[in-house]
């Protein structure tokens, strides 16, 4: 007769700890953090908007506070994070978009690659309707 | 040969005696060619025949020596000794219950891994007379590395979302079901999507990618969820835009 086992498991506590177990968990952290600026640049924008529509003397107090050197840190760590996100997310795009030609796979850098190349084009095509140049 | 002396730090659980883990330490001599299960096994042959483990086929293919070595998840017979220093920690795999030492419940990844049908659903059924089913090379590369999956779960180990969200039902799982949704054989997709397209399923992954970079076999989880996503994506827009293209 088999022997009565005695089932006790033991569940270890996850705490937030797994965060710095490896670097590959702080990457992604700061990857998900990126949204807090880019969110935050987004509704700067919308408010901007709303000053612009509000008349000339509310735009130009608008256009001050964005010289003004809190503005300025906030914009480079903003630039900073949206820069992050884009390179880290684009770098996985050949993971979501495998591209098969006959029995082999488009190089991932190829992918990965060609979103840059769009990414790019897109920034220098709004420079020019900005009039950078 | 050289031998080099190492010290493996073990958490150690008995349910009949113990309230919680602990850690042991085991110094012994070993080859330098040692991986961390041959101390494992040197270990329970001749210092403490009471340490349980599993293991099976010792060449990274059965699946079962998984576990947490420094913090990292591996497969014990593939982790050389000679790239570690100091003290070796050596834990069971996250996120799962300690059964006993190093053994974990895996009941929750059994249960899973069967909700996704991870076997072929033929979308021609014929007699077994009628022969088999052919492939050319090029349909079987459309799956291959999603069927190089041992079940190992270092997967589950790696990510947090399984950890914060048990109720997700997993990289290797929704691999597998990718596996086999994506065979020219295959006509098992819509009855797979209840699981994986929907909340538990892929779409609790926010790409950590961590399943991908621990799995032993290069089966690339983290990318078969993304596609899983863009599938299901592309079927609710079909559905709900486009309703006459759906049979």
């Amino acid at each position: 007769m088999a022997e009565k086992v005695n089932h006790k498991p033991y569940a270890r506590a996850v705490t937030s700890e797994w965060i710095f177990r490896h670097p590959r968990y702080v990457r992604y952290m700061v990857r998900e953090f990126s949204c807090l600026f880019i969110g935050g640049w987004t509704l700067l924008m919308v408010w901007g908007l709303k000053q612009l529509a509000a008349g000339p003397d509310a735009w130009a107090a608008f256009l001050e506070l964005l010289r003004s050197p809190a503005s300025i840190v906030f914009h480079v760590l903003a630039l900073a994070f949206a820069a992050y996100h884009s390179v880290t997310w684009f770098n996985l795009t050949p993971k979501a978009l495998p591209l098969q030609r006959g029995e082999a796979f488009v190089p991932d850098a190829a992918i990965a690659g060609a979103h840059f190349g769009v990414w790019a084009a897109l920034s220098l095509a709004m420079l020019y309707l900005a009039g950078a140049f | 040969m050289s031998e080099r002396a190492i010290e493996l730090e073990v958490l150690r659980y008995n349910p009949e005696t113990d309230s919680a883990p602990r850690f042991q330490r085991y110094a012994i001599a070993c080859p330098e060619e040692w991986v961390v299960l041959d101390a494992l096994n040197h270990v329970k042959e001749s210092v403490d025949p009471t340490l349980s483990y599993r293991w099976s086929c010792h060449m990274a293919v059965c699946g079962s020596c998984g576990m947490m070595i420094n913090g990292e998840p591996k497969l014990a017979c593939k982790a050389f000794l000679r790239d570690y220093d100091g003290v070796i920690r050596v834990e069971p795999l996250a996120h799962f219950p300690v059964e006993r030492d190093l053994v974990t419940v895996i009941d929750d990844f059994m249960a899973k891994l069967a909700r996704v049908r991870p076997y072929l659903m033929p979308k021609d059924a014929k007699a077994i007379e009628a022969g088999e089913y052919r492939q050319t090379p090029a349909e079987l590369a459309r799956f291959k590395r999603y069927s190089m999956c041992i079940n190992c779960m270092l997967c589950y180990a790696a990510c947090p979302e399984y950890a914060l969200i048990p109720k997700y039902i997993g990289p290797a799982a929704i691999a597998l079901a990718h596996r086999w949704n994506q065979d020219s054989r295959d006509g098992g997709r819509e009855a797979r999507q209840a699981e994986i397209a929907a909340t538990e399923g892929a779409w609790e992954c926010s790409f950590v990618g961590a399943c991908s970079e621990v799995c032993p076999e290069h089966v690339d989880p983290a990318g078969a969820i993304q596609q899983v996503k863009i599938r299901s994506t592309v079927d609710w827009y079909t559905r709900h835009l486009m309703p006459w293209l759906k049979k």
